[in-house]
């Protein structure tokens, strides 16, 4: 028999019993339209929640400083004052695994513009730091590397020391003294908020790298290197690239302990991983058995079904088909409704996520993979669901079949 | 009469219903030839329709053998019982059996699908050919419940033809119809066997047995009559006669 024709049939079947062949499919229908929905939904917000790792910064590596050890009282983290902006200079230099590095020199003191005064960070970085964070202007311009070539006395501030020092002017082209050092403000930071740990992240200055360095600091170390790798890919690739750079730069002995440590949010991204893979476990669990939900009441209607056309199970039995035949033809039909909710389920999922996305704004995401899998899963359903029903048929005794009331 | 076309010798169907067995066929020899028209007669309970299935490949004897066209039947398996009807037997059925809410042109058209030995090469325009033979060219796309009863028959019989089997087997075809509808069927095996084809007819009605060139009677399972109708009766002309007698009452 061909296979056209066995589906010509089983679509013919369906069609002769359209409402319940629709009640059938519901309950696939639905529980596909609710994965599609939640996947879609769950990746999205994940995409979100990546964004938001991203905002910290661009594939961001910190380097600083490693500990002095003298006599065996370690100085912790950062107490070795080992970097310089010979490094900086080098990894522009020769790294081909970043895209971007910035120096950190950190001095704190008073500030005072005018009859205000604050008492603040001020932040040494290059003119990169703000694509390595992610940072935006709020008004003015950022310095450039000429600035920071020239140790021009320039600063941006952030928005709390704008409102605190100029609380009724356009701080831009105004000036301002820090530790007594005469700087022009020629920027304005977007407000950041507060970080994670509670700090305000507008109480800060930003001056360039060298001007901080010399002016307001020792004028030798600094505090720490802020990097951008090239992709997250190559996150693992930039940080060796970076060890081996600053140690050849450091000339540190093969067996010499590396005088600097190197940070990244592999924590944070490992967080988003797990609860991603926490989400994933309960979506498919909720697929399943909604699928299993649905996939008995296919059973439940192709045994009806088969109960219902016992005479013409019987009758195509006689004029030969074989065993082989009606159990493809049942089967074939119970795949075709399950495929059919599949696609159905498909699209109403669809078009839920992007209406429920919309409402709460959250992004939905579409996963072609996810969709080809269900697909396939509801088929697999329909046969596995359909096979007791399909055996039920075929192994019909034609005479009691066709003498059936 | 040529060479036996069906052989069934010493056949025996058993059936157990609890404690009690139940020989519905006990013992029974019988040889069709090609081109016969045979009815089958019998009461109920006699063992008719155990030998329409058994002759029908729908069902295998409890013992003895069994030759179609020198197949041994009993021998076969599903699969192959199934082929075998496919190829060899058209079936006409008392209740017509016909798919409900499918056209007269796909009904015929089933045992076509279930063929894989002849690969007919346009069933359609086979069903068609079977279709019109009956005498219902004009009806393809009529659904079985637009049809009468009589040609709902035609359909029937149309499907039983269009694989082109050497034999067709017919359980109790009338036991549905009014007796003008009757006779045109009659009429239309007549016609049928007159072609060439083997006609076996279960029926328990004399006057339909009466067209049949050769009559069996059953009793228990076993032959209790198998003779020569020598003046088989023409249906065309009794239907003939029929519609004269009736359009004499209107006159």
């Amino acid at each position: 028999m061909r296979w056209h024709k066995l589906i010509l049939v089983a679509l013919k079947s369906i069609a002769r019993n359209k409402m319940r062949s629709l009640l059938t499919m519901l309950g696939i229908i639905i529980g596909v339209a609710s994965v599609i929905t939640m996947v879609a939904l769950g990746e999205g917000s994940q995409a979100d929640i990546e964004g938001q790792v991203a905002s910290l910064g661009t594939n961001l590596l910190m380097v600083r400083p490693g500990s002095v050890d003298s006599g065996g009282v370690s100085g912790g983290a950062g107490s070795r004052p080992s970097l310089t902006m010979d490094d900086v200079a080098r990894l522009e230099k020769y790294a081909t695994q970043l895209r971007w590095v910035s120096a950190e020199v950190r001095a704190s003191g008073q500030v005072i513009a005018g009859s205000n005064n604050w008492s603040t960070t001020i932040k040494g970085v290059s003119p990169n730091y703000l694509s390595i964070r992610n940072y935006e202007m709020d008004s003015g311009s950022f310095f450039t590397a000429r600035d920071s070539k020239t140790r021009a006395k320039v600063a941006v501030l952030g928005k709390t020391v704008a409102d605190e020092l100029f609380p009724d002017q356009d701080p831009v082209g105004a000036r301002l003294r820090i530790r007594n050092v005469p700087f022009k403000v020629i920027g304005v930071m977007a407000e950041k908020g507060q970080s994670a740990m509670g700090n305000d992240q507008d109480d800060i200055i930003f001056a360039p790298d060298n001007t901080v360095l010399y002016r307001l600091s020792n004028g030798k170390t600094i505090h720490d290197i802020s990097a951008s790798a090239i992709s997250s890919e190559s996150m693992d690739a930039a940080k060796d690239e970076l060890t081996a750079l600053l140690r050849s730069e450091h000339r540190l002995a093969a067996a010499a302990e590396d005088d600097f440590v190197i940070r990244d949010q592999t924590e944070i991204v490992a967080i988003a991983t797990s609860v991603t893979g926490t989400m994933t476990l309960l979506l498919s669990s909720i697929a399943g058995v909604s699928l299993l939900v649905g996939g008995i009441g296919i059973m439940n209607i192709m045994l009806v079904s088969v109960t219902e056309r016992t005479r013409e199970i019987g009758l195509r039995l006689a004029v030969g088909a074989r065993p082989l035949d009606v159990l493809a033809q049942f089967l074939i039909e119970a795949a075709i409704l399950s495929l059919l909710g599949g696609l159905i389920g498909i699209l109403s999922g669809l078009s839920a996520a992007w209406g429920v996305g919309k409402l709460l704004g959250v992004s939905a995401v579409v996963n072609p993979t996810v969709v080809m899998t269900t697909v396939l899963f509801t088929g697999a359903v329909g046969v596995f669901f359909g096979f007791y029903p399909a055996r039920k048929a075929a192994n019909l005794n034609p005479i009691d079949a066709l003498r059936y009331e | 009469m040529s060479a036996a076309q069906i052989s069934l010798s010493h056949i025996c169907k058993f059936f157990s219903l609890g404690e009690v067995e139940v020989r519905a066929l006990d013992d029974l020899s019988l040889e069709i030839g090609r081109g016969e028209f045979i009815a089958i007669m019998g009461s109920s309970g006699s063992g008719k329709s155990t030998m329409m299935n058994i002759l029908g490949c729908l069902d295998t004897p409890t013992s003895g053998s069994y030759r179609f066209d020198g197949i041994a039947v009993e021998t076969l398996n599903r699969k192959q019982l199934a082929d075998l009807r496919n190829a060899k037997i058209g079936f006409v059925f008392q209740g017509f059996n016909l798919l409900p809410r499918t056209t007269a042109l796909e009904n015929v058209e089933l045992p076509l699908l279930y063929d894989r030995h002849r690969a007919v090469a346009d069933p359609k325009a086979r069903s068609i050919e079977a279709l019109q033979r009956v005498g219902l060219g004009d009806r393809l796309d009529h659904e079985p419940n637009q049809l009468s009863g009589g040609q709902q028959q035609r359909v029937a019989i149309a499907r039983a033809l269009v694989t082109d089997p050497p034999i067709i087997l017919a359980d109790e075809p009338t036991g549905n119809l009014d007796s003008r509808t009757t006779l045109e069927i009659m009429a239309l095996f007549q016609e049928l066997n007159g072609e060439g084809l083997t006609l076996v007819v279960v029926t328990h009605e004399v006057e339909v047995a009466k067209y049949a060139g050769r009559l069996i009677e059953l009793r228990d399972g076993m032959l209790l009559r198998d003779e020569i109708n020598q003046q088989p009766r023409n249906a065309q002309a009794d239907l003939l006669e029929l519609q004269e007698e009736k359009s004499d009452a209107l006159a």
